[in-house]
Parts: C-alpha cells; sequence; structure tokens
C-alpha cells in the first residue's frame, strides 16, 4: 500500500513576517523557510504506517520553486522513499495543487493521501478537500487518530465540541491536525541517506493543469495594531476597571 | 442573482454562527436563502426563518447530513447550487470540511475565512495567522465561501421565511459516521460566550483549571486554553483558542498564565477587552491587553473570586 504525502515549502513558523511596503504581499526575501509545521505531522504519520508495516512505499511530493527540493529532502531524510517535485515559480492556489495532486494520484495509485489540515502561510485549508472531491474519495479532515485496515480507514477528527470518529473507505484523503503525532528530528544519518533517494521533477504542464489564479489578490496590508493598556496593582483595581470603566462585567 | 447559507446546528437549534454567516450574506446584496441540512431538523429551519434578512429556508433530511458528512453535503450542496451565485458557511469545523469539495467540483476557487465584505465580489481574509489581511477578489464562477463568524455581528430575528422541503442528493456512501465525544458544559460556547476567561501553561495542571470554572460560573462566562496547556494535556483540545482553534471574540477576555504566543493572540485579539494575569511583566499579553496584572495566578484567581462574591456575582 502506497502513501502520498504533499509538503509544502513555507515561511518557517518562528519567523516574524513582515507586509512589504508596496502591500503586494509579504516580504520572502532572506527569510528563514521550512516545511510547513501540520506537513511535518503528515510526513511523521505516513512513516509510521511504512515502520508498522501497513504501508510499503512513502513518496512526498511538494509543488513549487527549485528550492522546494529541500523540503522534499527533509521528508526523505524523515523516512519518506522518495519525492516528486512539481516545479514552477508561480504562486499555486489550493484547487491547482489539488489538480495536480489528482493527476499524480492516478499516476500512482495510493490507497492514502496524507496532508496538513492547512498551511501556515496562505492559511486556506482547502487542499486535501479539494483532492479528495476531484477523486470521488472520501476524506478525514483534522485527524487526531488513524486507524487503518484493509479497505478503510477509522479516523478520530477534532471538531469544535471535542471529537468526532468517520469511517471512510480506502484509498481516502486524511488532513492532519497538531495532537495526531509528534514529528521526528531527522538523524545526520538518515540525512545522509536521503540525499541518496531519487525525487522526480515534473512540471504542472506534464499533467495538463492550468495553474492560472482563479482569486486576484488586490493588495495585502497589515493588520489593525493593538495597543497595550494600563496595568493596574490590585485584583480589586482590575474588576473595578472591568466594571465602571470598561463596563463588561455583567 | 441569490446567495445560499448553509446552516450550522445540531438537529434541534440553530447555531449562533448560521446568523452571523448570514450577515455576511447580506453584505453581498443579494437575497439569502439557508439550507439546514440534517435529521430531523425542522426546528432548527424553524429558527432560521426567523433570522431578518433570510427570503427562504431550505429543508433538506438524511441521515447522511445529521453529522455533517463532508462527502454527502457536497452531493447535496451541488444539487442546488445552479440557482445561486454565492455559497457560504461558517469556518466551523463543518463548514471547512465540506465547504472546499463543493468549490472543487464547482472549479472554483474557495474564499477562506472572510473577515470582511468590501463589496459584491471583494473580500478581507487573514493569512500568516493573522499577521497580513488579504484583499481578494473573486474570479468568474460561483463564489464559494467561508466565514470567520467572530467578525460579523448576529443577524436580528424578525423575519418569517417559508420553509421548504427539499430532496436529499443520492449518498455517495464512502463515508460513515461512528461516534463522538463532545465536552459536556453548562456554560456558553466558547465562539459564542460575551466573556471568556482563558488558562495557558501557568496554570500547571487540569485541576487548576477549576479556578477559572469558579470564575466563569460567577461570570457567566465560557473557559478557554493556550494550545501550551491543551498540549500539556490539563484540558481537551476543544478548549483551544488560537490560530489552529477557536477564534474569537467576546466583549471581555480574561487571560491568566497565558504568555501570548502569536498564534494564541491571533485568536483572541479581537475581542474588545482583554485583562491578562501573568507573573512575568515581560510576557507579550501585556502588550495587547487592556487592562494588565502583574501577579502570580495562585493568589490572583482565588482573590478575583472573592472579590465578585463580594461584589454580590
Amino acid at each position: 500500500m502506497k502513501v502520498l504525502v504533499p509538503v509544502k515549502r513555507v515561511i518557517d513558523y518562528n519567523v516574524k513576517v513582515r507586509v512589504k511596503a508596496d502591500q503586494t504581499g509579504v516580504d520572502l526575501a532572506n527569510v528563514k523557510m521550512s516545511m510547513n509545521p501540520f506537513d511535518e505531522i503528515s510526513v511523521e504519520e505516513a512513516v509510521r504506517l511504512k515502520e508498522k508495516g501497513k504501508a510499503t512505499e512513502v513518496v512526498a511530493v511538494s509543488i513549487g520553486p527549485a528550492q522546494a527540493s529541500e523540503t522534499i529532502r527533509t521528508a526523505l531524510a524523515m523516512g519518506a522513499d522518495r519525492g516528486i517535485l512539481v516545479k514552477t515559480d508561480a504562486e499555486v492556489e489550493p484547487l491547482a495543487v489539488a489538480k495536480i495532486l489528482k493527476a499524480i494520484c492516478e499516476a500512482e495509485g495510493p490507497a492514502l493521501v496524507i496532508t496538513g489540515k492547512q498551511a501556515i502561510d496562505d492559511d486556506s485549508n482547502q487542499t486535501g478537500q479539494m483532492l479528495a472531491a476531484l477523486l470521488g474519495w472520501p476524506q478525514g479532515t483534522f485527524a487526531h487518530k488513524l486507524d487503518l485496515e484493509d479497505g478503510k480507514a477509522v479516523i478520530e477528527r477534532e471538531i469544535d465540541g471535542g471529537l468526532q470518529t468517520v469511517e471512510v473507505k480506502t484509498p481516502a484523503v486524511m488532513s492532519v491536525d497538531l495532537r495526531l503525532n509528534e514529528p521526528r528530528y531527522a538523524s545526520l544519518p538518515n540525512i545522509m541517506k536521503a540525499k541518496k533517494k531519487s525525487i522526480d521533477e515534473k512540471s504542472p504542464a506534464d499533467y495538463g493543469v492550468d495553474i492560472a489564479p482563479k482569486l486576484k489578490v488586490l493588495k495585502v496590508t497589515e493588520p489593525p495594531k493593538r495597543q497595550a493598556g494600563v496595568k493596574v496593582k490590585t485584583v480589586a483595581e482590575l474588576l473595578d476597571k472591568l466594571k465602571n470603566e470598561a463596563g463588561v462585567l455583567p | 442573482m441569490t446567495s445560499l447559507v448553509i446552516a450550522e446546528h445540531n438537529n434541534i437549534a440553530l447555531k449562533d454562527s448560521t446568523a452571523k454567516t448570514v450577515t455576511a450574506a447580506v453584505a453581498l446584496g443579494a437575497p439569502v436563502h439557508v439550507l439546514v441540512a440534517g435529521q430531523d431538523a425542522k426546528a432548527a429551519a424553524d429558527a432560521a426563518a426567523k433570522i431578518a434578512g433570510v427570503e427562504k429556508v431550505l429543508l433538506a433530511e438524511g441521515e447522511a447530513y445529521k453529522k455533517m458528512l463532508a462527502e454527502a453535503m457536497e452531493a447535496l450542496i451541488l444539487s442546488l447550487a445552479d440557482k445561486y451565485d454565492a455559497i457560504l458557511a461558517p469556518a466551523t469545523t463543518n463548514g471547512k470540511n465540506y465547504m472546499p469539495r463543493v468549490a472543487a467540483k464547482l472549479d472554483v476557487a474557495q474564499i477562506s475565512e472572510i473577515i470582511k465584505v468590501v463589496s459584491a465580489d471583494t473580500f478581507e481574509r487573514p493569512i500568516y495567522a493573522g499577521n497580513a489581511i488579504q484583499t481578494v477578489q473573486a474570479g468568474a464562477g460561483k463564489k464559494v465561501i467561508t466565514v470567520r463568524t467572530s467578525t460579523f455581528k448576529t443577524a436580528g430575528d424578525g423575519g418569517s421565511a417559508p420553509v421548504e422541503t427539499v430532496a436529499a442528493a443520492a449518498d455517495p456512501g464512502i463515508s460513515k459516521f461512528v461516534s463522538e465525544e463532545l465536552s459536556k458544559s453548562e456554560r456558553p460556547e466558547l465562539t459564542s460566550a460575551k466573556i471568556i476567561i482563558s488558562g495557558g501553561r501557568g496554570m500547571q495542571s487540569g485541576d487548576n483549571f477549576h479556578m477559572l470554572d469558579k470564575i466563569a460560573d460567577k461570570l457567566g462566562a465560557a473557559v478557554g486554553a493556550s494550545r501550551a496547556a491543551v498540549d500539556a494535556g490539563f484540558v481537551p483540545n476543544d478548549y483551544q483558542v488560537g490560530q489552529t482553534g477557536k477564534i474569537v471574540a467576546p466583549e471581555l477576555y480574561i487571560a491568566v498564565g497565558i504568555s501570548g504566543a502569536i498564534q494564541h493572540l491571533a485568536g483572541m485579539k479581537d475581542s474588545k477587552v482583554i485583562a491578562a494575569i501573568n507573573k512575568d511583566e515581560e510576557a507579550p499579553i501585556f502588550q495587547v491587553a487592556d487592562y494588565g496584572l502583574v501577579a502570580d495566578l495562585f493568589k490572583a484567581v482565588p482573590e478575583m473570586e472573592e472579590e465578585l462574591t463580594k461584589l454580590g456575582y
């Protein structure tokens, strides 16, 4: 059973993003880039499936610029078997990513695709669901726990009121939430080994996908800033201010 | 053309997020219909009919809609989509689950978590955990939108829309609901509470959250938590306020023992008033708090309970 894991190269989650003065986007120049943290959880889950003997091969896919091959290398160092880089310098919207992944799924035939629930750059939270719909597959989003059995996956999901368990037929798409697992750090020997693993290079055109954006970004701006208020000295003073100054106590 | 709002409900009652999504839909300028998909959900449909600004309510009943399975919701919404120019859902875990499937099948981009309707085709949405705001214009085709409900007002009552039953779509039969473990609480839900008191890693244990429960009971507040507190196992995941948890905007947000990581701030910085209690004077939470108290929470919280009792709460 093959598992496909899409991984995205994004600004490292520790970096404070800066909006460009011309409002065309955020500044990516000389900024540390890393694998989307949710995708690390996806890779980890896929590698664990392989270690448990449930998966036979883990394929990592990234759609992005040449440097996205580094993101694939990270996945390979964590334990993925091979990579596919769909190279483009253009911004690719979730729908176009889903279309490319659909074509890859049709060629590779995975039983499970594991995606991060969202990328921490555009925060769209769409790609996995879109891929599932395009393939006519079921999905288990925001996964908290996975039980993979013959022909089906039982997925516990993080939902607004608590947890929900669904059973889906495989092939299926699963998107992962924060608490599914704790991703490993790649060891040095594994990083060295990853250098020998293969990465196929493709282009969106190879899959016949038009990646022209459907949305037009008019501008990107800074959010309104909140000003720090006052410090109070005692609990009584705090309650007094909340009640009589701010008027927010019932 | 008309806009369609997909209702969030538990088959018995309508969730507040529905009326907030109606507010966003009304701002698009076209008539608004609401789809209530559920099982034995007539009461929820009747409640939707009372929301001001709603012209018609569609009620679709089916077992697969009871828990809003994404695959079945996709089929149902697509069966109705022809008549609509825009389809909106609240950005709840349900809306986020089924809406991208609808967008993909309609071959349009989904516009995720809008916080403002600029015009009928232009919207603001946060990116990078709210550290930047993107203004996007929809292209040709239908608009598929999820709405960050914390930034829209609840549409009022006073409507009297007709409720029309629509046929269920064929269930794709590829997924099924197994079970659910919902947190039981007498307190208001985080996303609709007027007051929220949240604890962070500084709470040190799940037992200590009972101190916050007591305050919450006095104030009719909901209890939340930072990701650090959830990851440490103090409280369940549905307590989490933050970019990857719930986005809230209550009248009053009291942060206790929360340092104020960017990802937490992204979930609560639109609160009207923020109060913070933290023993670390340098904690970033104080940079966004209207009222800050530098104190040991293990002294301050019990004291707050006493003071509230004195004040008659």
